[in-house]
């Protein structure tokens, strides 16, 4: 196998807290390949958006990244300074928020704020600036008359395309889209998902794609890597994540979906609650919950194995 | 370090939580309460300030501690008597400034439309005003006393406070959770005062303690150019007398110096407490307590980017 884009190893970040450090992420390992497509699933405070922001470095306080390493290209991100971080960042690997839309500022036009990052990380001459910021708005399905516009005179889903563009405008090794559709609907949500899919093959960038959504996540992503408590559960294709998931949580929460396609099922929640992060079970995270549980379970964490197709889970029950 | 720290706590447990931890708002917070517990008891220690108690211009000695002024009064007497007159002043306009600016500067923010383009013009005439000479103009127009001074120090001081103030109101006005109570049926007033003024609290209380460092110093300055009473005994007119008496030409110290250091410290016992107010009303500020003390433990300082300690590889 060649050299991933971007490979996190042993991963571990702690939130420091008046009561002592919580975990949350707690020895994650994975890779992404150039131009792969990886959906990260988990539910809320899984460690999925922790992930994320802590491969740009930007987690805010008080997060601390306490071991492990992120390597992009080969190079160790947590190793770099702020001046190396700063050429990293954008310029290799962009982001679009969960809430792109507000992350737009209010009194600048769109236009403007485009052409800040262009700006900024390249030399391009005014003229080319703008005929770039056209470009981009054309890519994302905007028009370029639209870099005129403040960002209260677009709707969600216009504001969430001007996020991508500006986060593709320097044509990015990786983007990382943070529930990128959270706030929009449906047709909206698939309309931007297709767009990011087809740029994504034209432009060959790779993509981390993070949501709670599995069914949606599924039909994007070429690969999908699923979050429980702060840990790695299980990371294969999603052909056969879909078709034969391993870990029973995944099970679970496909479970849990309804299916668009494919035969119906009856929908089936996954009983109990996600544990606390500042007191988490021992063994496995997901034991007090697993319909698999064994004694083991209990008192030894499962590692994470990963098979020659390179589907890997983190279950005794699998194994 | 126990309990919970975040959200707000009551008045004075915030303040104890802050004055253990942030040796500045310690420090400035025993330093005021030192000059407030002088203020308060002290005039009932020393004898009558006016009073020829001794030779005049003597040094410190053991039966006058400080001296003794050009008149022969006794300066430690007039240190302690002055510094009620003005530390009560000092606050008074402080608070008052502030509390003019916060009634004006939130109602213009809060309301807009034509209140707050009427409130902006009064204010605005008020800002361009020169503060200090127009300060003096009046000054030497009313009939001199303490009484004069505060009425002067709040006419031109608090306008710059009602801008700031409006500006933070009409971006507060705009946020979601103002809308939130507009649609929950909450009236004008409640929003303001449960809305608006919680988010303001850590800037008014800033105003508090930068208007009363300015309202001591200008009023020692008014005082001691004799715009004030100088028959009443206050750090101003101290200084006033001292220069009157050519304390600098004699090398008489000790009838300006104690006056002189007791200001800055109370300016520096302000300035000191103010970033224990910062964290009292900024819930975050507090939360990165232990995350501060963790990267230092470790050698490190917070850095834009997150911060990497690799304790257990």
């Amino acid at each position: 196998m060649t050299e991933p884009l971007l490979s996190v190893r042993d991963l571990c970040v702690d939130y420091i807290t008046t009561r002592g450090p919580v975990r949350a992420l707690d020895g994650v390992s994975l890779e992404i390949g150039r131009g792969e497509v990886l959906g990260v699933a988990g539910e809320s405070g899984s460690g999925k958006s922790t992930l994320a922001q802590s491969i740009l470095r930007i987690l805010p306080a008080p997060a601390v990244i306490t071991g492990g390493e992120i390597r992009l290209e080969g190079r160790d991100l947590l190793a770099m300074s702020e001046s190396e971080l700063r050429t990293v960042r954008w310029s290799r690997i962009a982001m679009v928020f969960q809430s792109a839309m507000d992350a737009l500022h209010p009194i600048l036009t769109v236009g403007e704020q485009m052409r800040d990052t262009i700006e900024v990380h390249t030399s391009l001459s005014p003229a080319q600036v703008t005929e770039r910021v056209g470009e981009l708005l054309r890519m994302v399905g905007l028009s370029p008359e639209h870099a005129g516009a403040h960002p209260h005179q677009l709707s969600g889903g216009m504001r969430q395309r001007v996020g991508i563009a500006i986060a593709l405008a320097l044509q990015p090794a990786l983007l990382i889209l943070d529930e990128p559709t959270t706030a929009l609907d449906v047709i909206v949500e698939r309309e931007i998902l297709e767009q990011i899919r087809t740029l994504q093959r034209q432009l060959g960038f790779a993509v981390m794609f993070i949501t709670h959504d599995l069914e949606r996540m599924l039909q994007f992503s070429d690969r999908v890597a699923v979050f429980y408590a702060a840990r790695l559960v299980e990371d294969g294709p999603a052909s056969a994540m879909a078709a034969h998931a391993r870990h029973p949580y995944t099970r679970g929460l496909l479970a849990a979906t309804p299916s668009l396609h494919g035969a119906a099922h009856e929908c089936q929640a996954i009983a109990g609650a996600p544990p606390s992060l500042s007191a988490p079970p021992a063994g496995c995270r997901f034991h007090p919950r697993c319909p698999l549980v064994m004694d083991r379970c209990r008192v030894e964490r499962p590692v994470v194995k990963r098979d020659a197709d390179g589907h890997a889970v983190a279950c005794f029950a699998a194994e | 370090m126990s309990g919970v720290t975040t959200g707000r706590m009551a008045g004075l447990a915030a303040w104890k939580a802050v004055v253990r931890r942030d040796p500045r708002a310690a420090a400035g917070a025993f330093l005021l309460l030192a000059f407030a517990l002088v203020a308060i008891f002290g005039p009932m220690l020393v004898g009558d300030p006016q009073a020829m108690v001794g030779v005049p211009l003597q040094p410190p000695s053991w039966q006058h501690w400080l001296g003794t002024t050009g008149q022969g009064q006794d300066v430690l007497a007039q240190l302690v008597v002055g510094t009620r007159v003005s530390l009560s002043l000092g606050f008074l306009v402080g608070v008052a400034v502030v509390a003019i600016g916060a009634l004006v500067g939130v109602a213009a923010g809060y309301f807009g439309g034509r209140i707050d383009a009427a409130l902006s013009l009064l204010f605005n005439v008020f800002l361009v005003l020169p503060g200090l000479p127009l300060a003096i103009v009046i000054a030497a127009y009313l009939p001199s006393g303490p009484r004069t001074v505060a009425l002067v120090l709040i006419v031109t001081g608090w306008a710059w406070n009602a801008r700031v103030v409006r500006a933070q109101a009409s971006s507060l006005r705009q946020r979601d959770f103002v809308a939130a109570a507009v649609v929950s049926g909450e009236s004008d007033a409640r929003i303001i005062t449960q809305e608006i003024l919680p988010m303001l609290s850590s800037l008014l209380l800033a105003q508090v303690i930068g208007s009363t460092t300015y309202a001591i110093g200008a009023q020692v300055g008014l005082e001691f150019l004799g715009l004030g009473d100088v028959a009443a005994v206050s750090w101003g007119t101290n200084l006033y007398w001292a220069q009157n008496d050519s304390a600098l030409l004699t090398g008489a110290w000790w009838t300006f110096a104690p006056t002189g250091v007791c200001i800055a410290l109370v300016g520096t016992a302000l300035s000191l407490l103010n970033s224990g107010f910062d964290e009292m009303s900024n819930p975050r500020l507090s939360v990165e307590h232990p995350w501060r003390a963790f990267l230092a433990a470790r050698g490190q300082v917070p850095a834009r980017s997150t911060p990497v300690v690799k304790s257990h590889d």
